[in-house]
């Protein structure tokens, strides 16, 4: 396993073993596996989370999401493969100094107070002890328990709870915060607040690692994003690029073949009567409208189909049902009184702004 | 070995038994054995002086008898504070933060033995020389080591300790303590009949003995604190035939322990201890 660390170090110009290795991405995975007896937790990860930004590890249950955040802090091993975090080997015990760590399955000790759990993480860390007070002031104020800090934890709410999780896991400034579904227990006022303590650490240059299955809460706070189903990674994309991959929905008649012809547009799929093709560029459209009617079909009307990122998370676990559904937005142009070019009226009020014209 | 992380999770093991009263419990136990037995040997020493061999013998019998009772106090104490020292902490999710942090599994376990040691350890000592300075206060007897006693009380609930902690890394509390109580029980039978062996010079009992003590090595710390609690060789001999009576008895040992037999204990929860290790370090979770 460590041969195989060092591979990855060499070939990604970091040294493993230089203690800090801050040229080399965050976090880098090779066909990471992980069996448990003849259960296959993860089949093969294998990703790259960069300095600095926030990366969503998305996927559904059973994916193996938290057994691969087990693996990257060393909390299990894997059966094959290879992984660094922040330019060491799995699992190496002065790099998780370096590390912060909110855990899906949050619990601390309950007959300590909330200071008195934060003083023994600080010690855990290795964090000096003359900046503790300072840290665990800091780590109280952000997650909102200053108030609270001498109350044992027993007698914390469960969100109370995961807030406590989350100062610990900020605790000694480090580089790399793994939060493990962080919102899970959380108010939407709680979660607006992990937003902006995740916002707060991007701006401190920190990476987080944000595993969780919240779409929306993925969508907000993330740059890039993971999506992993049956243990491997599917996609590995920046949000950007996840949320503009957009498609079209076209009715076409008297072509048997269209979806064939449309395939070399882009992804086809059937909706009932509509032809879907995704992640067709723009400049295209015309292009794939004038072939399908240089073939004889009829081209009723053309919509636009973007998708949420639930709609893309779907079409990428292959879960999708076929097609895209449209974001209710057709382009003004395909006709100006909402009637198709050739006299029936489009499914989908045409009030939208990309314009095309068969 | 990272003895800071192993000294911070001693610290919280004891902070945690004083913070649950355990602490308060073992001290509160301790005063009421110690006055129970005041009384009792007190209403004793006025119905018969102790002076006698004989009468020496049967008061240093009544002692054992309430060591024996107490070590199976100890042992209990030493059972339920480790059974679920490991186990539950990895179900319920409360290590998996502490694991995160540049700490190794066997830090943990060395750590926690650490904290329960001295809980354990603690109480034996000051339970032990409490009840033999009461002891001596209300009949003036005064065994043949009673400074050594107390030791090996606290050896005895370290061995029961160990056991209880390393199944806790892979079975239920309730598992665990059961295990930990019942090996007690049956180490301290295969004493008596290992003891009853070399009586009838049997070898088959004798062998029983033996491999009871190589299994589980806390009957043979309990001989020690028997022999520790004895009178001294002269009052024995004073009490001549009188004396032979007892040497049959469970609770009665003639020796104490070869110095080998408490090589082989430390041996034996230095290994135990390191099979625990292993266990951990391949559990998932």
């Amino acid at each position: 396993m460590a041969a195989a660390n060092s591979a990855i170090a060499r070939e990604t110009g970091s040294a493993a073993t230089d203690g800090g290795g801050m040229g080399t991405p965050a976090i880098e995975t090779r066909e990471l596996r992980k069996q448990f007896g003849r259960t296959v937790a993860l089949t093969g990860l294998t990703m790259t989370v960069r300095r600095g930004e926030v990366f969503g590890f998305l996927g559904p249950n059973g994916a193996g999401k938290t057994t691969a955040v087990k693996l990257l802090l060393g909390l299990s091993r894997p059966t094959a493969g290879e992984g660094l975090v922040l330019g060491a080997p799995l699992g190496d015990l002065a790099t998780r100094q370096r590390i912060g760590y909110l855990p899906e399955l949050f619990r601390y000790q309950g007959w300590m107070t909330a200071h008195e759990v934060l003083a023994l993480h600080c010690e855990l860390a290795h964090v000096p002890r003359a900046t503790w007070q300072a840290e665990i002031d800091e780590a109280l104020e952000l997650v909102g328990l200053a108030e609270r800090s001498n109350d044992r934890v027993e007698t914390y709410s469960k969100g109370m709870q995961q807030r406590l999780g989350l100062g610990v896991a900020l605790l000694g400034k480090p580089e790399l915060v793994v939060l493990d579904e962080p919102t899970s227990a959380l108010d939407p006022v709680g979660r607006q607040d992990v937003r902006e303590i995740i916002g707060s650490l991007r701006a401190r240059g920190v990476t987080v690692f944000l595993n969780s299955h919240l779409l929306t809460e993925v969508e907000r706070v993330c740059g890039r994003v993971a999506i992993v189903d049956r243990g491997r990674v599917v996609a590995e994309l920046s949000m950007a690029e996840l949320l503009q991959q957009k498609g079209v929905r076209v009715l076409v008649t008297g072509l048997e073949n269209a979806r064939a012809i449309a395939g070399r547009f882009g992804q086809t799929s059937l909706d009932g009567e509509w032809l879907v093709v995704d992640a067709i560029e723009d400049a295209n459209v015309p292009a794939l409208v004038a072939e399908l009617v240089a073939r004889g079909g009829a081209v009723h009307a053309v919509v636009p189909a973007r998708h949420t990122l639930e709609e893309r998370f779907l079409s990428l676990l292959g879960a999708a049902p076929d097609g895209a559904a449209p974001d209710g937005v057709a382009p003004d142009g395909v006709a100006p009184d909402g009637v198709a070019p050739d006299g029936v009226a489009p499914e989908v009020a045409p009030t939208g702004s990309t314009e095309v014209r068969p | 070995m990272n003895r800071g992380a192993i000294l911070a999770i001693a610290r919280l093991t004891l902070r945690e038994a004083s913070r649950r009263r355990l602490l308060w419990a073992l001290v509160g136990l301790t005063l009421l054995l110690v006055a129970a037995t005041g009384w009792l040997f007190g209403k004793a020493a006025e119905l018969t002086p102790f002076e006698g061999g004989a009468q020496q013998l049967i008061l240093s019998q009544l002692l054992v008898m309430i060591a024996f009772m107490f070590s199976f106090v100890l042992t209990m104490t030493a059972a339920f504070a480790a059974s679920p020292a490991i186990g539950p902490e990895i179900e319920n999710g409360m290590l998996l933060a502490v694991l995160a942090r540049p700490v190794r599994r066997s830090d943990v376990l060395l750590g926690r033995w650490l904290g329960l040691a001295l809980v354990v350890v603690g109480y034996a000592m000051a339970a032990g020389y409490m009840e033999l300075g009461v002891v001596r206060l209300m009949t003036g007897y005064l065994p043949v080591d009673p400074m050594v006693a107390p030791v090996y009380l606290a050896g005895e609930s370290l061995i029961l300790l160990t056991l209880a902690l390393v199944f806790s890394t892979r079975i239920t509390p309730v598992a665990s303590g059961s295990i930990a109580v019942v090996g007690f029980g049956l180490a301290w039978m295969g004493g008596v009949a290992g003891g009853i062996g070399d009586y009838l010079n049997n070898d088959a009992l004798r062998n029983a003995g033996t491999l009871a003590h190589l299994i589980l090595p806390s009957d043979t710390l309990w001989r020690g604190a028997m022999f520790a609690l004895e009178p001294p060789p002269d009052v024995l001999a004073a009490a001549g035939s009188q004396a032979r009576i007892f040497t049959v008895s469970p609770f009665f040992a003639g020796t104490s322990p070869p110095l080998l037999w408490l090589v082989w204990c430390a041996a034996w929860t230095a290994a135990v201890l390191a099979v625990g290790i292993l266990l951990l370090r391949r559990r998932e979770l």
